[in-house]
């Protein structure tokens, strides 16, 4: 029952998973409230855009306990958002402040479809990984 | 967004009173229409009311808009109203369609006295033909032409209904001929020029006649025995013209456009032409040639009298026995005709002549200017002509072909169909000298007369027709079908109205909204997503909310009604469950009406709510009670930004924009609380002090030290603490709350102690040296403006805001003193640098308060300060195939703009750059702040066409009507959802648009989804509500409302589309798709856009795959799409290929987002027309009113070019006329006062004014031209052959260029691709 790096890891990684788990619960209210014209769009992406890096690099720093831990089976799932995130933080619109969310075309239909697409794909994406994060904390707890 | 007044439509609460029961009756009646009590009202108010906000001189006085024609029989609100409530005039509700339509464009179309079901043009019928159904027909019904068709047409027609000899440039040929034909009438015009075209020969049937033979080689068979030369009026001068360019020039014409390598001989084989199916011979007009083709071989059936004539005049064409077999087989010789067989469709426009004249590939290259259009087109007309007729004939029978000619024009008349044609065919003789030119102008009038004596007959036959047979039902229900490859002149010589709204039975005498205002891509909506994606049409509306109306209905009533679940406004497409309620057609709910409404003002009784104008209009404006508004009206507030750094200084605009400014002082829109106000930047920022005692302006300049200047000018803290001089004076100021000295210098040592700063009453303690921004003080007392300059423009700050914005009313003679001196002001050399980034965000902290409109005048790239941009095109890629830099460098202008619409201001901007601007960056500011975008590149003012098409768009613009913070929702049916918006704005929620400003020229797109299916449902509605405040400082809203029936099938949907409409929300959804992806895929989605269309088309019909037939089957609604598609690859904005400034192609694109729908139409595809013989296109007698000469469109290609002509092509904002070299000398004595052609120079840009009819009709011919458009076009005169004729020619969409397909290389293209 040694507290070893990786069972710190997964410890990390379940906190960081819970806020990112609440970070797209966010992100789903919020379109889901444009879309009913709760709000405005500027205002809405103005709370939006500051909490896209944060979530990006939360993601990131599980990320690198993983690589660090040696957890090459977490670091695999986690791979292809990885990718995606920089993706599309690459193929922003042109802003001048951080963040994704622009207020001029946010209400475009489609953009606002994909974004809440993603907002939910990324809740499901979270949850499940917190299970498996849970799995891999109580392995390698007791493996150890 | 905080600012934004809360929406009222969603916040507002239910309708006050939505009982009205326990109102007293007397009092509602009154409150109701406007019966507030008169005191409240505006002056002059009645129930209903004309617009008054129509600040705008144009719209004042109804009858001075030039559209009104049409309105003014209407009779209008206002003056109906006016003394009474609304009312008391049973008439008041004019009939909304045509009241709305401010420019009843041709009416006399569909008005034409035979009012035939058959909403299609003449020129269409001909088209249909060639579907194969159409033939079928053709054959059964009678003929009522008996004698002069024979039998043998027939047959021909049954095949291939173009067989008139197409080939245009014969046609011209043929009027001379034609003259000795009476019966031909004038559908056979229409025909043949169309079939001709493309289909080779007809089948071989054709007896070989004589003539058609001859056309083509015989260079013009100069006598036409029987036709009497007297020269038309116009056509006389014809012989004398020198002729020797004119041959060579033909050839090459075409063959630019065609590949040279199209051999003539090839002939039809290259194109279906032969191999077509269709049993008629030639049906398949395959050949692109078919123009030269078809003109022989359409002889053939037409044997009968009146070809003889023709056939004789021509040398006998070797090709003149047209055996069918001979067209296709014979090619070779035909030469000319059938040379086209060119393996190309780009041929087809050399088409007619191109092989037989000669050197088709190698000549085109250079083109003898003028020869080249008329020179391939002459040979073959000659011969065509005479076939015309007869052929055309037989097409009618087919379809209504002929009938609907005549029909239609019957109204119109005569000039439609034969004399559009006509003018082009006259020239022809320029390039064979040989020939007598004379007989054709007798021919067209001789055409003319005839059509006008048989119309009835016409319509008769069609009558019969109709009721027999298939095809008879498919016009009925407007399922046509047209074969593009075969219909070559598919173009409606007059534009066609927008197809017509058929309601259910309940709703079809309900008004629906003005096609120019609303307007959807199809005219009947798919019941069901899935019906959607078969037809592959793109689902939108396209919307001009604020359009100049001549005659709006406005109503001022206690209880504006509307729905209270969707609060959709009540409209003319409700259903009244009883009297007392009604239900929404939006959400289906039930509502209560309120009592008032019930009132009818007519017979003063309650009862039917119909007669409501809410209920009879479609089209209305309220104005709104207290509940609309979140704050006080604002007052109209201008702020107007001059760029006067170097460049600026250079184009010398300035001194055109402040001389209009000046003279419109006066005419801008407002009301006694406008204000006003100017900055002007580049590197540095001047003040003017102006203060009382001062004879002359004062110049100051701060010259700040530090970044932060907290103290406003005038504040009585600043003190003066040293004082430095050289040749001006410094002034070095340490006020409280500065960390840093502030360094001030008044230039004006002779005066400087006046401008001390910090003189309580000039409220300017200081000026900026060496800043950017220029602010203008024009405080209370002084009696001249005061320029302030401020350096720092890092962080901009506002020297004291009230004397910035003042007054107009009571500044006026400051503002106009200020207008007089600025230009001399900065005449001298300046910085090259401007700071749009700082003034803008002055100008955006002084309108915040208030809202308006700021106006930016720029002319270069903004290269200091906030907002700095850098030089980001590559010359040397301007014709690469994809281009960067779309998108903006930043997003500073964007979010500028988003702040200035939260805080209801709108930027316009006026790039008149010389150089790089980076409009793709600049334009963001209008874009998201619903401003416009104009551009004039290469603006000098010592370029006087320039300095006047700056006048002409300012002065519009400063007059014209505006609607101040305002926000549009669209509502539409439960089951469609609005999925993209297009135009300038901000979207602030899923269907409301918000528009600091509101223009008149501003249009918008809306692509649509269904969401659910529309099944149950018998129409989709859509309602704008547009809620502004007029200039007056009036709330009102405009609700337009528009009702759409559903489509079961996916026939009746392609057989709905509404094509001009479909380009309109194309050219947006192409130009959104180069932003976010790339140029080739956007052409690529808009080639594609025809291809899918016309493949479900396929579908539909059961027809074969397009490569596998010989013909692209395309249903009438559709016909001219595939065209519309090219003519918008070839503009500017999507083009590749050709070097377009990168500036350029953005403005385009921005005017290709906004514009409204009959202005992208014509830029899209500009209308040429002809003028040389504009005499033979006047109005009849009996509309007195119009005298304009009305003269038909034609086809944008060379082959419609002849040398003796001359022709305008206007493409709403330029009108090009280009004279050719063979053009009559009286044409040119009377327009333009030369003798001979020579005397022109290369380029004119105005167009003289002559006391000679010629003259006086040009003159009108465009002043009608103009009369629906924003402001007048810019002129340029261009000979033939003088250097920038390319500005002409690259406009003729069809034809082929380096980059770019031909028409006909197109829809081989296309049809290759169907599936």
């Amino acid at each position: 029952m040694a507290f070893s790096f990786p069972a710190f890891s997964y410890i990390i990684a379940l906190i960081v998973d819970a806020f990112l788990i609440f970070f797209s619960i966010f992100h789903v209210i919020a379109f889901d409230e444009l879309k009913t014209d709760y709000k405005n769009p500027i205002d809405q992406c103005n709370s939006l855009n500051p909490l896209v890096l944060p979530e990006y690099l939360l993601h990131l720093l599980i990320n690198v306990l993983f690589l660090l831990s040696g957890e090459w089976f977490s670091l695999l799932i986690n791979i292809p958002l990885i990718l995606y995130h920089l993706h599309r933080y690459y193929t922003r619109p042109v802003m001048s402040g951080p963040g994704l969310y622009d207020p001029t075309s946010i209400m475009n239909a489609d953009v606002l479809t994909v974004c809440q697409r993603e907002g939910w794909i990324k809740l499901a994406f979270y949850l499940l990984s917190f299970f498996l994060y849970l799995y891999g904390m109580i392995v390698v707890l007791i493996a150890a | 967004m905080s600012n934004l007044p809360p929406n009222p439509y969603n916040n507002f609460p239910g309708p006050p009173q939505v009982n009205a029961n326990a109102a007293p009756p007397t009092f509602n009646h009154n409150q109701q229409f406007g019966q507030v009590p008169m005191s409240q009202l505006p002056p002059g108010y009645g129930g209903l009311k004309q617009d008054p906000n129509s600040n705008s001189p144009h719209h004042a006085p109804p009858s001075s808009t030039p559209t009104n024609h049409v309105l003014q029989n209407v009779n209008n609100y206002s003056q109906s109203a006016s003394s009474s409530p609304a009312f008391n005039q049973p008439g008041m509700m004019p009939p909304m369609q045509h009241s709305l339509q401010s420019s009843p464009m041709r009416p006399p179309m569909s008005a034409g006295p035979n009012s035939l079901p058959n909403p299609l043009p003449p020129q269409n019928v001909p088209l249909s033909s060639a579907s194969p159904r159409t033939v079928s027909n053709a054959n059964s019904s009678p003929t009522p032409y008996a004698p002069s068709y024979q039998p043998p047409q027939r047959q021909i027609n049954d095949n291939a209904p173009p067989l008139i000899p197409s080939s245009q440039p014969s046609q011209p040929l043929v009027n001379g001929p034609l003259s000795s034909q009476p019966p031909v009438g004038p559908p056979k015009s229409q025909y043949p020029v169309s079939s001709s075209a493309y289909s080779s020969l007809p089948g071989g049937k054709l007896p070989p006649t004589g003539y058609a033979p001859g056309l083509m080689n015989a260079p013009y068979a100069p006598p036409s025995g029987p036709v009497p030369k007297p020269p038309g009026p116009t056509m006389t001068s014809q012989p004398n013209i020198p002729y020797s360019s004119a041959p060579v020039s033909g050839p090459p014409r075409n063959s630019p456009l065609v590949p040279p390598v199209s051999g003539p001989p090839v002939g039809m084989q290259g194109y279906s032409g032969p191999t077509t199916g269709q049993p008629v011979g030639p049906p398949r007009q395959v050949g692109i040639n078919g123009p030269n083709v078809s003109g022989p071989p359409s002889m053939p059936p037409g044997p009968p009298k009146p070809m003889g004539q023709p056939p004789m005049n021509q040398p006998p064409a070797p090709m003149g026995q047209p055996p069918a077999p001979m067209g296709l087989a014979s090619g070779p010789p035909m030469g000319p005709g059938p040379a086209q067989a060119q393996p190309y469709p780009g041929q087809y426009k050399n088409g007619p002549s191109g092989p037989p004249m000669g050197p088709p590939g190698p000549s085109t290259g250079h083109m003898g200017p003028p020869s080249t259009f008329s020179g391939p087109q002459n040979p073959p007309a000659g011969p065509q002509m005479p076939t015309m007729g007869q052929q055309n004939l037989p097409p009618m029978g087919h379809q209504m072909g002929p009938p609907p000619g005549p029909i239609v024009q019957a109204g119109v008349a005569p000039k439609s169909n034969m004399q559009n044609r006509y003018p082009q065919m006259g020239p022809v003789s320029g390039n064979y000298p040989n020939q007598p030119a004379q007989p054709m102008p007798s021919m067209t009038q001789q055409q003319a007369n005839i059509m006008k004596q048989f119309p009835q007959q016409y319509l008769n036959q069609q009558m019969q027709q109709l009721s027999v047979t298939k095809q008879g039902f498919d016009q009925l229900w407007g399922h046509h079908m047209v074969d593009l490859l075969q219909c070559k002149h598919i173009l409606p010589e007059y534009p066609e109205d927008p197809p017509e709204i058929k309601l259910a039975h309940q709703f079809a005498d309900s008004s629906n909204c003005s096609p120019e205002v609303f307007r959807c891509t199809v005219n009947r909506i798919p019941e069901t997503n899935s019906l959607l994606q078969k037809s592959r049409l793109p689902l939108g509306i396209l919307i001009h909310p604020f359009k100049d109306l001549n005659h709006l209905p406005v109503i001022q009533c206690a209880t504006i009604v509307r729905c209270r679940a969707c609060r959709t406004y009540i409209n003319p497409f409700v259903y009244f469950v009883d009297a007392k309620r009604w239900k929404c057609n939006l959400c289906y709910r039930v509502n209560d009406l309120p009592e008032e409404f019930q009132y009818d003002p007519v017979s003063k009784s309650y009862g039917d709510p119909t007669r409501r104008p809410e209920i009879k209009s479609a089209t209305i404006e309220f104005i709104a009670p207290g509940e609309y508004m979140l704050r006080p009206p604002q007052p109209a507030v201008y702020l107007f930004l001059f760029d006067v750094s170097q460049i600026a200084r250079e184009s010398g605009y300035l001194q055109v924009a402040c001389d209009t400014l000046k003279a419109h002082l006066e005419a801008l829109p407002g009301d006694t609380r406008t204000q006003i106000g100017f900055i002007c930047y580049d590197a540095h920022v001047h003040y003017y002090l102006m203060s009382e005692g001062l004879t002359r302006p004062k110049e100051m300049t701060v010259l700040d030290i530090d970044a932060h200047l907290e103290a406003l000018p005038g504040d009585t803290r600043t003190q003066i603490g040293f004082i430095c001089y050289d040749a001006h004076v410094h002034y070095y100021l340490m006020s409280e709350g500065l960390t840093r000295p502030k360094e001030m210098t008044v230039l004006d040592i002779d005066a400087h102690l006046e401008a001390l700063p910090g003189d309580t009453r000039t409220q300017i303690g200081f000026i900026c040296y060496d800043a950017h921004v220029h602010y203008y003080l024009m405080s209370e007392g002084l009696t001249r403006p005061k320029e302030m300059t401020v350096l720092d423009i890092d962080d901009v700050f506002l020297p004291s805001p009230e004397s910035l914005l003042v007054n107009l009313g009571e500044r006026r003679e400051l503002v106009k003193e200020l207008l007089t001196v600025l230009p001399q002001r900065y005449s001298a050399p300046a910085t090259p640098a401007s700071a749009l980034g700082a003034a803008l965000q002055a100008a955006y902290k002084l309108m915040a308060a208030t809202g308006g409109r700021i106006t930016v005048f720029q002319t270069c790239l903004p290269n200091v300060g906030p907002g700095a941009l850098q030089a980001r095109e590559d010359p040397n890629a301007r014709s690469s195939k994809d281009v960067a830099h779309l998108n903006p460098a930043t997003d500073f202008y964007k979010r500028l703009a988003l702040d200035c619409s939260g805080a209801q201001v709108a930027v316009d901007l006026f790039l008149l750059n010389s150089q790089y601007a980076d409009l793709a960056s600049l334009s963001g500011m209008s874009k998201f702040s619903a401003g416009t975008v104009y551009h004039i590149p290469l603006y000098r003012s010592t370029r006087q066409w320039q300095a006047e098409q700056l006048n002409r768009m300012l002065t519009r613009y400063l007059t014209r009507k505006i609607g101040f913070e305002a926000v549009m929702r669209v509502r539409c049916t439960r089951g469609i959802a609005i999925h993209t918006f297009h135009g300038n704005f901000f979207v602030r929620s899923t269907d409301l648009l918000s528009l600091p400003n509101v223009s008149p020229d501003a249009g918008f797109g809306m692509q649509l989804t269904i969401e659910e299916s529309l099944t149950d449902l018998q129409q989709v509605c859509f309602q704008a509500a547009l809620l502004y405040t007029s200039s007056k400082g009036e709330r009102r809203i405009r609700v337009h409302t528009m009702a759409l029936p559903t489509a079961s099938n996916l026939t009746d949907v392609l057989h709905s589309a509404d094509t001009q409409c479909i380009i309109g929300l194309l050219s947006k959804m192409a130009v959104d798709r180069c932003m976010s992806a790339s140029m080739s895929e956007a052409r690529e989605a808009v080639m594609n856009v025809a291809v899918d269309a016309l493949s479900a088309f396929r579908l539909s019909q059961n027809l074969p795959a397009g490569s596998m037939s010989s013909s692209l089957h395309a249903p009438m609604s559709l016909r001219l799409l595939p065209m519309y598609l090219l003519a918008l690859l070839k503009r500017k904005a999507l083009r590749t290929g050709t070097s377009t400034r990168l500036d350029d192609r953005v403005a385009d694109m921005c005017h290709l987002k906004t514009a409204p729908l009959a202005q992208l139409m014509r830029a899209v595809y500009p209308d040429l027309y002809p003028v040389h013989e504009l005499r033979a296109h006047l109005p009849r007698h009996d509309d007195d009113d119009d005298h304009a000469p009305d003269p038909p469109r034609l086809q944008l290609t060379a082959e419609r070019i002849n040398v003796t002509g001359a022709y305008l092509l206007d493409d709403g904002e330029n009108m090009i006329l280009y004279v050719c070299q063979a053009v009559s000398p009286a044409f040119l004595s009377e327009t333009f006062g030369l003798t001979a052609f020579s005397q022109l120079p290369d380029e004119m840009r105005s167009l003289p004014r002559f006391d000679t009819d010629g003259s006086a009709l040009l003159h009108a011919f465009i002043e009608k031209l103009n009369d629906d458009r924003p402001y007048a076009s810019d002129i340029l005169i261009l000979r033939d052959n003088s250097p920038s004729r390319t500005i002409f020619t690259e406009r003729l969409v069809e034809d082929r260029v380096e980059s770019a397909f031909s028409y006909y290389e197109f829809l081989q293209h296309v049809k290759n691709q169907v599936k």
